[in-house]
């Protein structure tokens, strides 16, 4: 049955026909755009209204997510900014210490089982004067039951004295620099670093493998990509074990799970050989809406955490380099069989020594292997230079920004990480764009809100937190922040020719938003309300799932 | 319970890719000699582990005859590690081999705040071929540089497919820069088992006294200072007056009459509550001829 859906306007990302008022779809294919007219000459079909007052857009791809975004809202939210959860709950920031701890006894008021853990997430002392959560405030919540909040950055963790108590770590004589103590000589609560967090961690509610989300947390994640108009998303570090692998191909597969996930397979624990037989391995699983057999390299750490890898001058704080996460030599060997297989790479550089190192390392795979449409992507890539900008555009490239940052944590770079000059370079989209590299932007969502349009915002202004335009010259136009959250995330997923515009042969997948954002103030962006989405032909209201 | 008693021995095995890590390993499970070792490793990959000696195989569980493990921690050692404290395995000695790039200290910290486990050393291989390649590499310097520094003892391995010239240059080289360290030449990642983890048996001393110990390339001796000693006096002469001198491990009264555990691991001295119920007694292990070729 071919449906034609009317609407106000429909932005297609086709230089063809940029906008039209009509789509027709069949079967989950697009027919085509433009007006009645044209599209009834495909022969019976109904006309559909329902977005007749609405704005069509390609639907949103999200090039660089964690699918536990899902599994975390089943705790207790703590962040400075508001934010809505699976269900469209907006749950208000949290502006003070004060506010923290309530909103925590309030949930802990909720628990039946008295010994139930009560984890939170999302905190970010940065935002009121680095005020730190003790064990002793958190105390004040309950000194019975585990206690343990995680910070924004998923790197640092305040709790309480029975989480502590529980993971055998309230005891005197530690000397560890991610374990401050309090004047008592006892640890104050705070853990620094995954590996001082996982023994307490794993009392509180965070388990041991967080990357890997659960049945409920990806139904749950499935929400939040309808309410943020995103038709297909990324699970961008995923260790893809036999059993999740089913699980995510059975929920993926229902009737009405409303996004096409594409799920990386990270590299850690497994030799380079057995990465790409792996992620080659699971190629043949792929279906519609799973899409498997891409692979996911950490290099280095992240630059608030001082731990990317950083080239001179340094840290602006002095701070000495990061970590690499990866040995140069192990990267190399992977990109090398990745390309001898035709598997795609995507590596999560954060510092420019980092990025530096994987343009040279795909330089010289490329010898050997002179592939010619590898697409290899850079996740993060925050700091590139223009030098590095120009040669990842000669080695053929892909780039998937992190936008958000420019908001979220904009004003640390400035004052402290990197120093004006380079928090002026971060995220250079501009850049980019000028060198013709293909672009994504991206949340790293649970990191900072799934929210495309949000980052397209954050591209196009460049406005930190405090409220300052920090790199003018790197922001992009309300069009191509357009483009880049649809056909270009879906370039470097190699879905551009599926997805990514509305055109002839394509999914029928679409953002249905409220406001035109090509007409709207370009600050106004992120404002614009998403009724839900389209998947495959399929109607998603936000209102209704 | 005495908390001296439970704590299981962590040896951290560092050094980049090609070292020799894997091949040290293989060395220790073979000659395990009776004791039960967890090996913690990054990823199987290629350790060749004989098929005779495998029982029982899951996704990141090897066990092996004789009560050997090997688990393989992905990106978590930590959760590795609590796992394992959870299970009744009950290792004599955890080993870990750190991926190629990793911190060892870091790891050391990490071990050092969990609930059973007590850190027993730090030992970095290097590539004799190629050490100063990778220390002077752009991207990789400050990561071996780093590695030696936080290391107890440095494999200077491979030093047969060296010149006699550069395996002393090399040595020079190291003692500038992994200043803690006793270093070894080895080839094959060949060192007897007692010089890479120390016991934490209070039979241990025992195994010990009867007869000096034959390892090959090293001599061992045991003394047993009856009289109360300043232990880190005695601990840091100990190190400077015998350059020879890889490891310590004994128990010895303080000034206050008190038992003590006494350990030296390279140039690492470390005083400790001991087991209750041991006398005094001190083995030292020395290397002969500082080679291990």
């Amino acid at each position: 049955m071919i449906k034609i859906f009317k609407a106000r306007k429909i932005l297609t990302m086709n230089p063809a026909q940029p906008v039209a008022d009509h789509v027709a779809i069949r079967d989950g294919i697009i027919l085509g755009a433009g007006n009645l007219e044209e599209l009834a000459g495909w022969g019976d079909h109904e006309v559909d209204e329902t977005f007749a007052d609405k704005i069509i857009m390609p639907g949103f791809v999200e090039g660089h997510a964690h699918t536990m975004e899902g599994t975390l809202w089943r705790h207790v939210y703590c962040g400075f900014f508001d934010r809505m959860d699976p269900n469209g709950k907006i749950w208000p920031g949290i502006k003070n210490k004060e506010g923290v701890l309530a909103r925590l006894k309030e949930a802990e008021q909720n628990l039946d089982n008295p010994d139930a853990p009560l984890p939170g997430w999302q905190l970010d002392p940065i935002y009121f004067d680095n005020v730190r959560i003790t064990r002793h405030d958190l105390d004040q919540v309950s000194n019975t039951r585990p206690i343990g909040v995680l910070h924004a950055s998923g790197h640092i963790m305040n709790v309480n004295s029975k989480a502590l108590e529980l993971g055998g770590l309230l005891k005197p004589g530690l000397n560890h620099p991610g374990i401050p103590l309090g004047s008592d000589g006892l640890p104050d609560g705070e853990l620094r670093g995954p590996d001082v967090m996982t023994p307490v961690g794993i009392h509180v509610g965070f388990g041991a493998d967080m990357l890997d989300c659960d049945e409920r947390g990806l139904r749950d994640f499935g929400k939040l990509c309808v309410r943020a108009g995103v038709t297909t998303v990324t699970d961008l570090a995923a260790r893809l074990q036999e059993d999740t692998v089913s699980m995510m191909l059975r929920i993926t597969g229902e009737d009405r799970y409303p996004a096409r996930v594409v799920p990386l397979r990270f590299f850690h624990g497994l030799t380079p050989k057995e990465l790409v037989d792996h992620a080659e391995s699971l190629l043949g699983q792929s279906t519609d809406r799973l899409r498997l057999g891409r692979i996911k390299i950490v290099s280095d750490g992240s630059i608030q955490g001082f731990t990317a890898r950083m080239r001179e001058p340094g840290y602006y704080n002095g701070a000495p380099n990061g970590l690499w996460y990866v040995a140069p030599d192990q990267m190399a060997e992977i990109y090398d069989l990745a390309l001898e297989r035709g598997l795609q790479v995507h590596t999560h550089t954060n510092g420019d020594e980092a990025t530096q190192l994987a343009i040279e390392t795909l330089d010289k795979a490329l010898v050997n292997h002179p592939v010619r449409d590898h697409r290899f992507t850079l996740q993060h890539c925050q700091l590139a230079d223009a030098a590095q900008l120009r040669r990842m555009a000669t080695l053929g490239m892909c780039v998937n920004f992190f936008s958000n940052h420019t908001f979220y944590w904009g004003d640390e770079h400035y004052r402290l990480t990197v120093g004006p000059e380079r928090a002026d370079r971060m995220n250079a989209c501009a850049s980019a764009l000028a060198n013709e590299i293909p672009m994504a932007i991206h949340s790293d969502a649970p990191i900072t809100p799934l929210g495309p349009l949000f980052t397209a915002w954050c591209a196009v202004n460049r406005i930190t937190a405090s409220g300052r335009v920090q790199g003018k010259h790197e922001r992009i136009s309300v069009d191509n922040a357009l483009r880049t959250i649809t056909l270009g995330a879906a370039y470097t997923l190699k879905l551009d020719g599926e997805i990514g515009s509305i055109e002839a042969g394509k999914r029928a997948d679409f953002a249905i938003l409220e406001a035109d954002p090509t007409e709207c103030d370009p600050m106004a962006l992120k404002d614009i309300a998403v009724w839900g989405t389209v998947q495959a032909g399929r109607i998603f209201a936000a209102s209704d799932i | 319970m005495d908390p001296a008693e439970l704590t299981i021995p962590v040896t951290v095995i560092g050094g980049y890719l090609g070292a020799g890590k894997t091949t040290l390993i293989n060395h220790l499970l073979r000659n395990a000699d009776g004791r039960k070792l967890a090996i913690l490793v990054n990823e199987f990959g290629e350790l060749p582990i004989d098929e005779d000696l495998i029982e029982a195989e899951s996704d990141d569980l090897i066990s092996l005859a004789g009560g050997c493990i090997c688990c393989s921690y992905g990106n978590d050692l930590v959760a590795a590690l609590v796992k394992l404290a959870d299970t009744k395995l009950k290792p004599d000695h955890v080993v870990i081999e750190s991926s190629g790039v990793a911190i060892p200290s870091s790891i050391a910290g990490s071990v050092s705040i969990l609930e059973g486990y007590s850190l027993d050393g730090v030992i970095v291989l290097v590539d004799a071929q190629n050490v100063l390649e990778r220390a002077s590499d752009t991207y990789l310097s400050d990561t071996i540089l780093r590695q030696l520094t936080d290391s107890n003892i440095v494999l200077l391995n491979k030093a047969d497919l060296v010149s006699g010239q550069q395996l002393t240059e090399l040595k020079y080289w190291l003692a500038d820069n992994a200043q803690g360290a006793h270093i070894i030449a080895t080839s094959n990642s060949r060192v007897p088992l007692e010089v890479v983890l120390q016991s934490q048996s209070e039979h241990y001393i025992s195994s010990f006294d009867t007869k000096p110990k034959h390892l090959e390339g090293f001599e061992t001796k045991t003394i047993f200072p009856d009289r109360p000693l300043d232990l880190i006096q005695f601990g840091n002469e100990l190190i400077e007056k015998n350059p020879d001198l890889v490891r310590v491990k004994g128990f010895a009264k303080n000034l206050s009459g008190e038992i003590k555990t006494i350990q030296i691991v390279g140039k690492y001295l470390n005083i400790s509550d001991a087991p209750t119920s041991v006398s005094p007694g001190i083995v030292l292990i020395f290397q002969k001829n500082n080679t291990c070729l």
